[in-house]
C-alpha cells in the first residue's frame, strides 16, 4: 500500500500539498512548462516595451518629420515582429506542456481509482453506488485536476509582474507607481470575486447533480410511473429540482454580471491613471511620450494575465473537493489481504475426491448500518462442513443470508468472526489466484462484460499467452487456456450452444453493453457455463438455474457431482434440492438444521413450512373445495 | 411504426425560432437588451481615444505637455467606463434571468414528455441518453447564452464600434488591420473545425473509459470470484491512456490555433507601426491616431480568435436544443383520445378481442387473441418463454396498443379511456420491481393515492394483511430500512416484497402481476399469494406465473402457446385433460416434490 494520499493540514497547506503533488506526477512536463511560461511572461513585457519604443524613437519623431526616424521605419517593423515571434512561441510551449501536465494529473487520479476499485472488496461496493464511482473518475477527477490547466501561466504571470516593476521603475519610479497601483486592486477584487463565485458555482454544480439524479432514477423508473400512474408527481420533483437549478444558476451569473465589468474596468482605469500622471511627468520632461505608451500597453495586456490567479485560487477549493472525494476511496484500508499459502493440487483427503472440503467455523458476519453505523448482524455462529465432492444446497426464508453464507466461500467477502476453510486452509491465508483458480461462484445475476462470446466464458485477455509479468491475479491460469471445443461443450451443457450457434459470428459474436441482446434466462446459462468450462473444484450455485429446465438442472449437478466436484447451491426448488447429500436450513442467519431432505422434513418445521409450501397448499385447497 | 426519440430535423434558424416558441422567456424585453449592449459595446473604445487625445493634446500639445487637459479627459473618460460598465452588467443580468427562465420551462416540459412516451418508446433508448436530453443538452445551452451568446452579443458589437471609430481616423490603415485579421479568421476556422474533430474523440474516449471502469464497478462480484482484476485492469488502463492521448492531442491543436492568434495580432501591430508612421509622414495620420490603432488592435484579437469558438459553441447549443426539442417532438404513440372517457370504478372485465401484436419490425408475437375474463376473478396466465405471456400483461394495463384488434375494459375499448382513470383502475406490478432510494415506507407510500389517514398507518397495515410483519422486523430499522439505490440494499426477493405493498395500497379494481413473485422462497410466495386472494376478493386479478402454484389457486388458467390462447379453463380442467396445461403441471409437480 502507498503511504496515505489524503491531504492534511491547514487549507493553505492543503492547497499546497495538492499543487506540489499534481506537478511531481510528471516533473519534466511542469519544468518545461514553467519555463515556458516564464518566456511568455517576459516576452508580454518585451512587446510593450517595443511598442513604447517604436512609438518615442520612430513614430513621433518620423511624423515630426526626422529623416533618421522615417529610415527606421521598417526596422521597428521588424523589431515588433521578432518580439511577436518570440512571444507566440512562449505560449505555443507553455499551453502544450501545461496541456499535457494537466492530462497526466487526470489520468494519474483515474488511475489511482481503478487500482482501487479493484482492490476493494465486494461489500465496500455494494455499500458505494456505481454512479458514484462512476463520478469519481470523470467530475472527481475533472476537479481535481482542474487547477492545473491555468497554473503554469499564473506561474509565468509572476515572472511578468516582477519584469515590468523592474522595467518601469528603470524608467520612472512615478510612472512605475502609477501602472502597478492598479495591480493589487485586480488581485483582491478576483480574489473577492472567485470567493462569492466558487460557493455559488458549486452548489449549482451540486445540483446540477441533484436534477440528474432525479431525471436518471424517475427514468429508470418509468415503467413504475406509468403503472401507478404518477407522472404528475415525479414532474412536479423534478420541476422543483430544476427550479432549484435555475436560481443556483441566476445566482452565478449575477455574480459574474457584476464582477465581469468590474474586472474589465480596473486596468482601463488605470490606463487613464497612467496617461495622467504621464502627461504630469511628460510637462517635467521626465519621461517621453513612448514611456506612456509603454506603461499604457502593458495595462491593456496585463489584465487577462492578472485574472490567471484568479483561476487557480478559484479552482483550488472545487480541486480540494475532488481531491478529497477521490482519496477517500484511494485510502480505504478495506481490501482484503491476500496470503501465501496455495491449496494442494488435487486429490486430497481420503476419498481420493478431486473437490474442495470446505468448512465454515464459528463464522459471524456484521456490517455496519449505512443509517445508525450500527452494526447489522447478517450471520452468526455459523459452523457447518462441506465433505469434499458432496453436493450441500442452503435453504431458507427471503432474507435469511444465503447469499451472504455462500459468497464467503468465493471469498467475495472476509467473515467479522470465525474462519471459512478449504481444503483446512483459512480462505484468507490463500495466495492472490488461488481461490479464482479453483472455486467458481454463479451469482443470482449475471455480469456481462462488453466483448465476445467467447471472452465472456472464458474471462481470459484477449490477447492469449502475452500475460503481463506483473500480473497478481492469476493471470497464468486463464489466458488461453480454455480451447473452442472447451468453450462449445460448456455451452452445450448450459444449454446455450444453439442460442450462440445462431449468432452472427459464433463464439466472436459480441455481447452488448450488460448483454443486452441476451435474455435473462440465456444470461443466466451464459453465467453457468462460465462456471462449466472451468471444471471447478467447488462450484457454488447462488439461485443461479432457477430459468433452467429443472431436467437439464439436474443433469448438470449429477454430472459434477460425478466429476467429484464439491457443489454448494441455494436453491428453491425441491426436485434439485432432494439430489443434495446434506441440506441446511439457515433463518435470520443461523443455521437452524443440517440433515438430508428427508431428516429436515421429519423434524424441522420450518424447513417443511418451505418444502412442502406448494404441496401444502394444494392441499388445503382441495380440503376448502 | 415505433418512433425513435430522434432530433429534431430543424435548421439553425428553425431550431432557434422553435427554441424559443417553447422557452419565451428567453426573448422578453429584448430590445432593451440590445440597446443597453450598444452601450456597453461603446465602453470598449474609451481607452483608445483617450490615449489619442493624450498624446495628440496633452503631451504633443502644441506648447509642450498640457497635464489639466490631459486629467480632464481622464476624468470624463472614467465617467464613460463607469456607464458603460453598469450597462454591461445590466446586460449579463438581464440575459442570464431570462434564459434560465426559458430553459427550466424547456426542460421540465421534456421530461414530462419522457414520461408520456410509449413504454416501447421509452426503451429505444438507453436510460442515460434520455437523461442527458434533459441535463447536459441543456447544459449546453445554457453554458452558450450565459459565455457564448453574452460574447457574441458584445464581440460584435464591439468589432463593429472599433470599426467605425478607425475607419473616422483612417479609412487606409483599418483595411489594413481588417486584412491583417483575414488569414487568423481562416486559422481559426478550419483549425476550430480539426478542434472540434479531436474533442469528438476526447468525448468518445471519456466514453469508453466510463465504460470501462462500470464493468470494474458493476461486475466487481464476477471479478472477484473469476479473478480477472488483472485482465479487467488492463482494459480499465488502456482506456485511460486512450483517454490521456486524445485530450494531450486535442490540448496540443488547441495551443497551436491559441498561438497563432496571438502571432497574428502581434504580428499586426508591426504592420500598424510601418503602415501607420508611414501615412502619418504623409500628414494623413496624428502621431496619437497610429497609437490609438495600436490599442484598437487589441480590441479585434479577442472577438476574432473567440469568433470561431463561439460558433463551434453555438453549433453545440442548437445541436443540444435539436435533441431537447426532439425529444418533445417524438409521437406519443399511447395517446389519450381527444373524446376520452374517465372509466368508472367497479369490477373490473377485460376482454381481448383479436388482438395481435408485433414489435417494431418484428413478427407477431400475439397471433389473434379472443379472451373474455369474468370479473372479480383470479386469472392465471401461463405459458412457455417467449409464447406471448408478459404482451398480454402489457397490453392489458395499455403500456402498448395492439397492432390489430382491442383490449376492452367493462366493455370500453381502452384507447376511448383517459389515461388517469385507467392508472386509477389497472395496476401492473413488474419482475423488476423497481425502488426509490428511499426507506421501505417511502416505496410502499408510493402507490398511495389521494388523501386517507396516516401514510406511515396505512403502509403497516398493508404489510401485516400481506402477513409480512415478520420479514418487516427482520429488517434493520424495519419500515424505516433505507432500500439503496434502486433498492439494492435489499435481495431480488425483498424488492418484490416492497413491490407487492406497493400496488396493494394503490387498491386498483384489477391487479397485473408479472412474474412478480419469483425471487421469492415458496413459503413467502404461498403466504402472499394467500393474502393476495383474501384480499383482492371482490376484484380482479391478472398473474402472469412460472410457478404453477399460482395456477393452481386460480379461478381461471389461460395457457397461451406460441402467440396463441391454446387452452382456458379451471385447473381441475385443464389438469384432467391430456393437453399443453397438464403436462406443463405434471413437470411443476415433479420439481416440487
Amino acid at each position: 500500500m502507498p503511504p496515505s494520499t489524503a491531504l492534511t493540514g491547514s487549507r493553505t497547506r492543503r492547497s499546497a500539498q495538492l499543487v506540489w503533488r499534481g506537478m511531481a506526477t510528471s516533473p519534466r512536463t511542469y519544468v518545461l512548462a514553467v519555463l515556458s511560461s516564464a518566456l511568455f511572461g517576459a516576452a508580454t513585457v518585451a512587446v510593450s516595451r517595443a511598442v513604447g519604443w517604436a512609438t518615442d524613437s520612430v513614430v513621433v519623431p518620423a511624423i515630426a518629420g526626422d529623416q533618421d526616424a522615417q529610415g527606421r521605419i521598417w526596422l521597428a517593423g521588424l523589431v515588433l515582429a521578432a518580439v511577436a515571434v518570440t512571444l507566440t512561441i512562449g505560449v505555443w510551449c507553455r499551453r502544450v506542456w501545461a496541456g499535457w501536465g494537466y492530462v497526466d494529473v487526470g489520468a494519474a487520479h483515474r488511475r489511482r481509482l481503478a487500482d482501487a476499485y479493484l482492490r476493494l472488496p465486494v461489500s465496500w461496493h455494494r455499500a458505494h453506488p456505481a454512479g458514484q464511482l462512476l463520478a469519481h473518475a470523470s467530475a472527481d477527477a475533472e476537479a481535481a485536476t482542474g487547477v492545473f490547466n491555468p497554473l503554469p501561466f499564473a506561474l509565468g504571470v509572476v515572472v511578468m509582474l516582477v519584469v515590468a516593476t523592474v522595467m518601469l521603475v528603470a524608467i520612472d519610479p512615478w510612472l512605475a507607481l502609477a501602472a502597478l497601483a492598479i495591480i493589487p486592486a485586480m488581485v483582491v477584487v478576483n480574489l473577492v470575486f472567485q470567493r462569492h463565485m466558487s460557493p455559488a458555482a458549486m452548489t449549482a454544480q451540486r445540483l446540477r447533480g441533484e436534477v440528474a439524479d432525479v431525471a436518471h432514477e424517475s427514468f429508470e423508473a418509468a415503467l413504475l410511473v406509468k403503472s401507478l400512474g404518477t407522472a404528475d408527481r415525479e414532474e412536479e420533483r423534478f420541476a422543483q429540482r430544476t427550479d432549484d437549478l435555475r436560481a443556483a444558476a441566476v445566482r452565478v451569473g449575477s455574480i459574474r454580471a457584476i464582477f465581469d465589468p468590474v474586472i474589465d474596468l480596473l486596468p482601463n482605469l488605470g490606463t487613464l491613471l497612467v496617461l495622467g500622471v504621464g502627461a504630469w511627468r511628460a510637462a517635467s520632461e521626465a519621461v517621453g511620450t513612448g514611456d506612456v505608451v509603454t506603461a499604457a500597453y502593458l495595462l491593456t495586456v496585463l489584465s487577462v494575465p492578472v485574472r490567471s490567479f484568479g483561476w487557480v485560487l478559484g479552482e483550488l477549493p472545487r480541486g480540494l473537493v475532488g481531491y478529497d472525494r477521490i482519496a477517500q476511496v484511494v485510502d480505504c484500508p478495506d481490501a482484503l489481504a491476500p496470503g501465501r499459502s496455495a491449496l494442494p493440487a488435487a486429490a486430497s483427503g481420503a476419498t481420493g475426491s478431486r473437490g474442495i472440503a470446505a468448512r465454515f467455523d464459528g463464522v459471524g458476519l456484521d456490517v455496519p448500518d449505512a443509517a445508525s453505523n450500527a452494526p447489522v448482524t447478517l450471520l452468526d455462529s455459523v459452523t457447518l462442513d462441506v465433505p469434499a465432492g458432496s453436493t450441500v444446497a442452503v435453504v431458507g426464508v427471503t432474507g435469511a443470508g444465503k447469499t451472504t453464507l455462500v459468497s464467503l466461500l468465493a471469498r467475495l467477502m472476509d467473515p467479522t468472526r470465525g474462519r471459512v476453510l478449504l481444503d483446512g486452509t483459512d480462505v484468507r491465508d490463500l495466495a492472490p489466484g488461488q481461490v479464482p483458480a479453483h472455486v467458481a461462484l454463479v451469482a443470482q445475476s449475471t455480469f456481462v462484460f462488453e466483448d465476445t462470446v467467447r471472452a465472456n466464458v472464458t474471462l481470459a485477455d484477449e490477447q492469449t499467452g502475452s500475460n503481463d509479468a506483473d500480473a497478481d491475479d492469476g493471470d497464468d491460469t486463464e489466458a488461453g487456456r480454455y480451447t473452442d471445443d472447451a468453450v462449445w461443450a460448456a455451452l452445450r451443457l448450459a444449454r446455450l450452444d444453439e442460442v450462440v450457434a445462431d449468432l452472427p459470428g459464433g463464439l466472436d459474436a459480441p455481447l452488448g453493453e450488460r448483454g443486452a441482446n441476451l435474455s435473462g434466462g440465456q444470461r443466466q446459462r451464459l453465467a453457468i457455463a462460465r462456471a462449466l468450462v472451468r471444471a471447478p473444484r467447488l462450484l457454488v450455485l447462488d439461485d443461479a438455474t432457477s430459468a433452467v429446465d429443472p431436467r437439464i438442472e439436474q443433469e448438470i449437478l449429477r454430472g459434477f457431482a460425478g466429476a467429484g466436484t464439491t457443489v454448494v447451491m441455494v436453491a428453491y426448488r425441491m426436485s434439485s434440492v432432494a439430489l443434495a447429500d446434506v441440506v441446511v436450513h439457515l433463518d435470520g442467519g443461523r443455521v437452524v438444521d443440517v440433515g438430508t431432505h428427508e431428516q429436515l422434513l421429519a423434524r424441522d418445521a420450518g424447513y417443511r413450512a418451505i418444502a412442502l409450501a406448494y404441496e401444502e397448499e394444494t392441499r388445503r385447497r382441495e380440503e376448502l373445495r | 411504426m415505433t418512433d425513435r426519440i430522434g432530433s429534431a430535423e430543424l435548421g439553425v434558424v428553425a431550431t432557434l425560432r422553435r427554441g424559443v416558441a417553447v422557452s419565451p422567456q428567453i426573448v422578453q424585453g429584448i430590445g432593451w437588451t440590445l440597446l443597453l449592449a450598444v452601450l456597453a459595446a461603446g465602453g470598449r473604445v474609451v481607452i483608445p481615444i483617450a490615449v489619442q487625445r493624450t498624446i495628440d493634446d496633452g503631451i504633443l500639445a502644441a506648447g509642450g505637455p498640457d497635464a489639466g487637459r490631459v486629467a480632464e479627459l481622464a476624468g470624463l473618460a472614467a465617467l464613460a467606463l463607469l456607464v458603460a460598465g453598469v450597462c454591461s452588467s445590466a446586460v449579463n443580468v438581464r440575459l442570464v434571468r431570462r434564459t434560465e427562465a426559458g430553459l427550466a420551462t424547456l426542460r421540465v416540459r421534456a421530461f414530462r414528455h419522457v414520461h408520456d412516451l410509449a413504454t416501447l418508446t421509452q426503451n429505444t433508448e438507453r436510460r442515460g441518453s434520455l437523461v442527458s436530453r434533459v441535463t447536459s443538452d441543456v447544459d449546453t445551452i445554457s453554458l452558450f447564452v450565459q459565455w457564448g451568446g453574452i460574447m457574441l452579443l458584445v464581440s460584435t458589437l464591439q468589432v463593429i464600434v472599433a470599426t467605425a471609430l478607425m475607419v473616422s481616423f483612417s479609412w487606409q490603415l483599418t483595411v489594413v488591420v481588417w486584412v491583417c485579421f483575414v488569414p487568423l479568421f481562416l486559422v481559426m476556422r478550419y483549425g476550430q473545425r480539426w478542434v472540434a474533430a479531436r474533442y469528438t474523440v476526447v468525448r468518445e474516449r471519456m466514453g469508453g473509459m466510463l465504460a470501462a471502469i462500470s464493468e470494474a464497478v458493476v461486475g466487481a462480484e464476477t471479478v472477484r470470484a473469476y479473478g480477472i482484476a488483472a485482465r479487467t485492469g488492463a482494459r480499465v488502463d488502456r482506456s485511460i491512456e486512450a483517454l490521456r492521448m486524445a485530450q494531450g492531442r486535442a490540448q496540443v491543436l488547441v495551443a497551436t490555433t491559441f498561438s497563432s492568434g496571438t502571432l497574428m495580432s502581434n504580428l499586426a501591430l508591426a504592420v500598424v507601426v510601418v503602415v501607420g508612421a508611414r501615412l502619418g509622414v504623409a500628414g494623413e495620420l496624428s502621431a496619437g491616431q497610429v497609437v490609438a490603432f495600436l490599442f484598437l488592435v487589441q480590441l479585434f484579437t479577442g472577438p476574432v480568435q473567440m469568433a470561431t469558438e463561439i460558433l463551434n459553441e453555438l453549433q453545440n447549443a442548437v445541436a443540444g436544443w435539436r435533441r431537447v426539442l426532439g425529444v418533445i417532438e417524438t409521437t406519443v404513440e399511447v395517446v389519450e383520445a381527444p373524446d376520452a372517457v374517465a372509466s368508472p370504478r367497479g369490477h373490473a372485465q377485460v376482454s381481448l378481442r383479436g388482438v395481435r401484436f408485433a414489435y417494431p419490425g418484428g413478427p407477431d408475437v400475439l397471433h389473434g387473441v379472443d379472451l373474455d375474463l369474468p370479473a372479480r376473478a383470479k386469472v392465471a396466465v401461463v405459458g412457455q418463454t417467449g409464447s406471448g405471456k408478459t404482451t398480454i400483461a402489457k397490453l392489458v394495463t395499455r403500456l402498448m396498443d395492439p397492432t390489430e384488434g382491442a383490449v376492452l375494459l367493462d366493455g370500453a375499448d381502452l384507447r376511448a379511456l383517459t389515461l388517469t382513470s385507467l392508472g386509477d383502475r389497472v395496476v401492473l406490478v413488474p419482475q423488476e420491481g423497481f425502488l426509490f432510494d428511499g426507506t421501505v415506507l417511502d416505496n410502499a407510500a408510493y402507490g398511495l393515492r389521494g388523501p386517507g389517514g396516516d401514510p406511515r398507518r396505512r403502509v403497516l397495515e398493508a404489510f401485516a394483511e400481506l402477513g409480512l410483519t415478520d420479514w418487516l422486523a427482520d429488517l434493520p430499522h424495519g419500515v424505516d430500512t433505507p432500500v439503496g439505490q434502486r433498492g439494492e440494499a435489499l435481495s431480488a426477493g425483498e424488492r418484490q416484497l416492497v413491490a407487492i405493498a406497493r400496488a396493494y395500497l394503490a387498491a386498483p379494481d384489477l391487479l397485473v402481476l408479472d412474474e412478480a413473485t419469483s425471487a421469492v422462497d415458496p413459503a413467502t410466495e404461498v403466504r402472499i399469494a394467500r393474502a393476495l386472494d383474501s384480499l383482492t376478493a371482490g376484484r380482479s386479478t391478472i398473474t402472469i406465473a412460472h410457478r404453477l402454484s399460482t395456477a393452481e389457486a386460480s379461478d381461471l388458467v389461460v395457457v397461451v402457446h406460441a402467440g396463441r390462447v391454446a387452452e382456458v379453463g379451471t385447473h381441475a380442467e385443464l389438469a384432467a385433460a391430456d393437453g399443453v396445461y397438464a403436462r406443463m403441471h405434471a413437470a411443476w409437480v415433479a420439481q416440487t416434490r
